[in-house]
């Protein structure tokens, strides 16, 4: 949503103010007297010490491995595959047969066993089975949307920020362009017409039902939302010293923004890299949820939802399984980037203690 | 200021003809396979398919494929081959309920992000400051069709506290009008609450610490007093120009996934008919008219803003 997580023109809560990243030039990023330790060591003790961001963190990688599980799970657990059709078999639950989808079509709920252990949907297939194999599909979008997005708004946003001029006003242009589109619009206008016919990228075909797709959606959609950022803070940098230091030393524009310019912002794109995950597992499922995203029979937990919306009020555990899944997995990524972008954005942190010391004089 | 709502209509122009091109390129030209066979729909006949390619042009050069487009949005002539009927037609058709939702949404979203955003600055680090960053964080992680779903189940299903989604005409029944909007409009305002409750949040610190805040302090103000009428009043212009720019994503098609989840019959709800049955040509009206609506009402608030803030004038 956007509001639709995705829909909103602000990519998200941290996104905005994620901003707050400093510039930081060579000097700055020194080891700091006081401790004597580089600033992601320092970094990391901090995080180190936010416990529900460790905890979440470890809930979303809890459920990375889980989904990689999956094909071991549906051969020695469920002893089924995640499009197989039972609609017509029986399972015994606490000694007694039933119908894994019912002759009035309603599937059985939650068994607490190893074959459908939440449940079957209507077509008799197995909802755990679905739910771990989805979650590799909405992962997967996740993960290749992640690095599409990061791997292309740096490149443009260095590229913009560090030429100005010309190239920056094109670069500029067409990044304002995608940004004029609500999130989930430009989705579902590439979804819907990439899902019929397919794209070929150079010597790349990819067809209309590969996940590949909504991943390269996601991952072209976000873009403006890195690209932004990253390119203010290049035309910041490339005014600073080091980098005029490095040009009379001799270094060409590609050394400068590889070796200079790319290192002083690896802490803003480390911060987005979470952002950006739960914003494209979010935009997946609500691509799929409108069928513009993974194309059926593939499972991932967004079609899940989508298949199961309708049927609520008589199988809701069709609807509640993946979207719970979705929502923690999505939590988990958001709570730890939020403790990431605490460690690693001290201003912010001091800001806050520096309030909270002001307030209790108040009081 | 006359020469920046020259430079700012100008602008706009050119992105509102790069929206176009673009729009027909993703729609048309990017895509394999054959176009006409995509605006025809699953179910077409060969002669439907070549009437198609016939009257959008689709054998001509791709300029003059684009020109063809353009005449038959802006003439409203594009019909959905799928259900035979006029787009553009049906779109102003469902225009009210989409206004409805945004606007009360939008209202809502504002007050209480601006609401929640200062309780969490005025504690900040405390108790109220860390349950409602939970919150946000649980309101931005969930997406609204799932929240729609378990709240329409809960809500109109097991309690009949709600009627179970529908639309219904202000013009018909103003009481029953908002008793059916009520669950879509909290629905679609919980992410934004959360977004805009964290940048006031952030934005309210910033500010603090500021020299004028400083003054209003030592001049023995009370708290309550300078956070209301120095730092809040300073910290609300980023807000609502984003609450614009979001208000008209809303419009634009944005709340597509609240009006499909609620069945309200509203422009998104015809945007996502129209996908589950793949029918391409009101998907890329509707992309095209919502994106260009958030351009225009963009180019709007920066003149609006520019009137109020003179310094946006200068920079912008």
């Amino acid at each position: 949503m956007a509001s639709d997580p995705s829909i909103s023109a602000s990519a998200g809560p941290g996104i905005s103010s994620g901003a707050g990243v400093g510039v930081r030039s060579r000097e700055e990023a020194q080891p700091s007297p006081s401790t004597g330790l580089g600033p992601y060591r320092l970094g990391l003790r901090r995080l180190r010490r936010n416990k529900a961001a460790l905890a979440f963190g470890a809930l979303f990688l809890l459920i990375v491995v889980l989904c990689l599980c999956a094909p071991l799970y549906a051969e020695h657990v469920a002893h089924t595959t995640p499009n197989a059709n039972h609609v017509t078999d029986t399972v015994t639950v606490g000694g007694v047969r039933k119908d894994v989808v019912s002759p009035t079509g309603q599937p059985i709920g939650p068994t607490w066993q190893g074959r459908f252990l939440l449940g079957a949907d209507q077509n008799g297939r197995d909802i755990a089975v679905r739910l771990l194999y989805g979650g590799r599909n909405s992962l997967e979008v996740g993960a290749v949307a992640t690095l599409i997005t990061m791997v292309l708004a740096t490149l443009v946003g260095i590229t913009a920020g560090f030429f100005r001029g010309f190239v920056d006003g094109v670069l500029a242009r067409i990044l304002d362009l995608i940004w004029a589109y609500p999130v989930v619009l430009l989705g579902i206008a590439l979804g819907t017409s990439l899902a019929l016919g397919g794209i070929t990228i150079g010597p790349l075909e990819i067809q209309g039902n590969s996940l590949m797709v909504p991943a390269f959606i996601i991952g072209i959609v976000y873009i403006p939302y890195v690209a932004k950022p990253i390119r203010g803070q290049v035309l910041g940098m490339r005014e600073q010293e080091f980098v005029d230091a490095a040009r009379v030393g001799g270094a060409g524009p590609l050394r400068i923004m590889w070796s200079e310019i790319l290192p002083n912002l690896s802490s803003t794109i480390i911060v987005f890299i979470p952002l950006m995950i739960a914003n494209a597992i979010l935009l997946e499922a609500a691509l799929s949820y409108l069928g513009a995203g993974v194309q059926p029979p593939n499972p991932s937990w967004g079609t899940m939802i989508s298949d199961g919306i309708r049927l609520i009020p008589s199988a809701m555990h069709l609807t509640f399984v993946p979207g719970l899944m979705l929502v923690l997995a999505v939590l988990g990524v958001n709570v730890f980037g939020d403790g990431v972008r605490d460690a690693l954005d001290p201003r912010a942190k001091v800001r806050l203690e520096d309030v909270q010391e002001r307030a209790e004089v108040q009081r | 200021m006359t020469r920046f709502v020259i430079r700012r209509f100008f602008s706009m122009t050119l992105v509102l003809f790069a929206i176009s091109v673009l729009t027909f390129l993703i729609f048309q030209a990017i895509p394999n396979g054959d176009p006409a066979q995509r605006m025809a729909g699953r179910l077409s006949s060969p002669e439907t398919v070549a009437a198609i390619r016939r009257t959008w042009g689709f054998d001509d050069p791709l300029w003059q494929q684009y020109l063809t487009t353009m005449k038959k949005i802006f003439s409203g002539e594009v019909i959905s081959y799928t259900q035979q009927v006029n787009v553009l037609d049906e779109i102003w058709k469902d225009l009210p309920a989409t206004l409805s939702l945004a606007i009360g949404a939008g209202i809502i979203w504002l007050f209480l992000g601006v609401v929640f955003g200062v309780l969490s600055a005025m504690r900040a680090g405390g108790f109220t400051d860390r349950a409602l960053t939970v919150a946000a964080l649980a309101g931005v992680s969930t997406p609204v069709f799932l929240l729609g779903a378990v709240a329409l189940y809960f809500l109109a299903f097991k309690v009949q506290l709600f009627p179970n989604g529908g639309y219904v005409p202000l013009t018909q029944d103003p009481l029953d009008w908002a008793y059916h909007l009520i669950l879509p409009w909290l629905v679609l305002s919980v992410l934004f609450i959360g977004i805009y409750s964290r940048v006031l949040r952030s934005n309210l610190l910033d500010t603090m610490s500021e020299d004028y805040v400083r003054t209003a302090r030592a001049k023995g103000i009370s708290e309550r007093r300078v956070l209301i009428r120095h730092v809040l009043r300073n910290s609300l212009i980023p807000i609502v120009s984003l609450w614009a720019l979001d208000f008209a994503a809303v419009i634009g098609g944005g709340a597509i996934l609240t009006e499909s989840v609620f069945n309200l019959q509203g422009v998104g709800q015809y945007a996502a008919e129209s996908i589950q049955q793949l029918d391409v040509p009101p998907v890329m009206v509707i992309v095209m008219l919502g994106a260009f609506f958030v351009v225009v009402l963009s180019a709007v608030t920066d003149v609006l803003f520019a009137l109020l803030d003179p310094r946006i004038r200068l920079t912008g």
